[in-house]
């Protein structure tokens, strides 16, 4: 019973971090969702008893993924629509 | 209008999907028997391993020997990614002097515990690579972890620099080792990547025959050329 | 342990079935309207990162089996063959997964020299720039 509540909330969480990461408008907070998802997804590969592809999955979708993306926003814009950046040029 | 138009599309695409896997029933035997005259590959890799390689770990033995040549092309995969970036992102010397990667200093924390936990992450990750045959591991995970621990100690400190040349040898010459390790196999067993055929026994470190010294050379490449592209990337100045 | 995990599966069979591949395909819809409707380029490229999450978890969704267990030998269990689960699947994302990420390191490499030329990071202006 505990384990089919697990999977339920699990599931909840992972779509609705991927839900949050498309939907917001600051592209930190998508790059943290995007994140989250390879977070739990890693669990979910441990509980179908996957312990080679979860350790896989946390070392390079957890670390490196979002590292590269932070590096990404550093060079280009923060904002979605870029009106914030705009302002702060003209200003 | 174009909102409409993906939504509709999205609902057809979902439909189809789910129509496909109602009728792949979830966690269905579909295996059959592995001591069987003639079973399936699965049921060829789980029974054939113990005795032909002797490796604990059978994603392990899939990966290395019974597929060998998908980890030739994903290894190449890896060295045409990280060429690109070195390409796409390629700075003339006469633009910019002065490359530096911080514009604010660490505390005092980051930088006095990057240098404790260095040396920590870079054991952890050469341990995961040379045990990968026993335990839940290999050469890839074990390469991306010892990237990470040198992704800390790069942005910690501003003159922690890594020696270009020195980075290119390590990978050319693990790259060489894994094709002259598969020519060996092709002179020795007639098959290219072939297994030799005294192997140890099961469970103990030097077991396994080429398997091990193969997922020893990935894990290099892999640590070093992760470790290049985040040095690239970090050295970009961002235009103001 | 075992006997309980297998009444529970067989009890709650098409919730669990349900819960795999239902998110395995809602992520892989949800990563294809970011990348059909938003503007930002950083934006298309998590898109890719989500589409490449959900088929992960359908391929080792496929191959698990009732009641299975890790394919790693320890020592004492030398006979657990029989009770494995799918090992073939397990291989073939492991190299998808590496491949993902270096398909994502290009694009978003692609992404920063497009910034540097147009100085704006939204396709539709990038279109009608003529070079």
């Amino acid at each position: 019973m505990i384990a089919v509540i697990i999977i339920i909330i699990m599931a909840v969480l992972l779509l609705a971090a991927a839900i949050y990461s498309v939907i917001h408008r600051d592209l930190l907070f998508a790059v943290l969702g995007t994140g989250i998802v390879s977070l739990i997804l890693s669990l979910f590969f441990y509980l179908l008893q996957a312990p080679d592809v979860a350790l896989t999955e946390a070392a390079i979708g957890i670390a490196l993924t979002t590292i590269i993306f932070i590096i990404t926003i550093r060079n280009t814009t923060r904002d979605e629509d870029e009106i914030i950046d705009k302002e702060n040029e003209k200003l | 209008m174009k909102k409409v138009l993906v939504i509709i599309l999205l609902v057809i695409i979902g439909y189809f999907l789910a129509n496909t896997f109602i009728n792949i029933p979830f966690g269905e035997n579909r295996i059959g028997d592995i001591n069987a005259e003639k079973p399936t590959a699965a049921g060829y890799y789980l029974s054939n391993t113990k005795e032909k390689s002797k490796v604990a770990n059978i994603i392990t033995a899939i990966v290395v020997n019974y597929r060998g040549l998908d980890t030739l092309g994903e290894v190449t995969v890896l060295f045409l990614a990280s060429t690109g970036i070195a390409s796409v992102l390629y700075r003339r010397k006469e633009e910019e002097e002065e490359t530096e990667r911080l514009s604010l200093p660490s505390s005092t924390i980051i930088r006095s515990g990057a240098r404790v936990l260095f040396p920590i992450i870079a054991l952890l990750g050469i341990y995961v690579f040379i045990h990968g045959h026993l335990t839940p591991g290999g050469g890839f995970q074990g390469g991306t972890i010892v990237a990470t621990g040198f992704l800390l100690m790069l942005i910690s400190y501003k003159g922690f620099n890594t020696n270009h040349n020195r980075m290119t040898w390590i990978e050319s010459l693990a790259g060489l080792t894994f094709i002259f390790l598969g020519i060996w196999g092709l002179i020795a067993d007639n098959t290219f990547l072939g297994n030799i055929p005294e192997v140890g026994k099961l469970n103990s470190l030097l077991s396994g025959g080429l398997i091990p010294i193969i997922y020893i050379a990935v894990g290099f490449k892999v640590a070093v050329e992760l470790t290049g592209i985040l040095d690239i990337l970090l050295k970009i100045k961002p235009k103001k | 342990m075992q006997e309980e995990f297998n009444e529970i599966f067989l009890k709650y069979h098409d919730i669990i079935s349900l819960g795999v591949y239902g998110t395995a395909i809602g992520l892989i819809l949800i990563g294809l309207y970011a990348v059909l409707m938003k503007k930002n380029l950083v934006k298309i490229v998590i898109g890719l990162t989500i589409i490449d999450a959900g088929i992960h978890l359908l391929f080792i969704g496929i191959g698990y089996i009732n009641g299975g267990t890790a394919p790693i030998f320890s020592p004492g269990y030398e006979d657990a063959a029989k009770r494995m689960v799918d090992p073939i699947p397990q291989a073939l994302v492991l190299t998808a997964i590496v491949i993902g990420f270096a398909v994502t390191a290009v694009a978003l490499s692609l992404v920063i020299r497009l910034y540097k030329h147009h100085h704006t990071a939204k396709i539709d202006q990038i279109k009608s720039l003529k070079w």
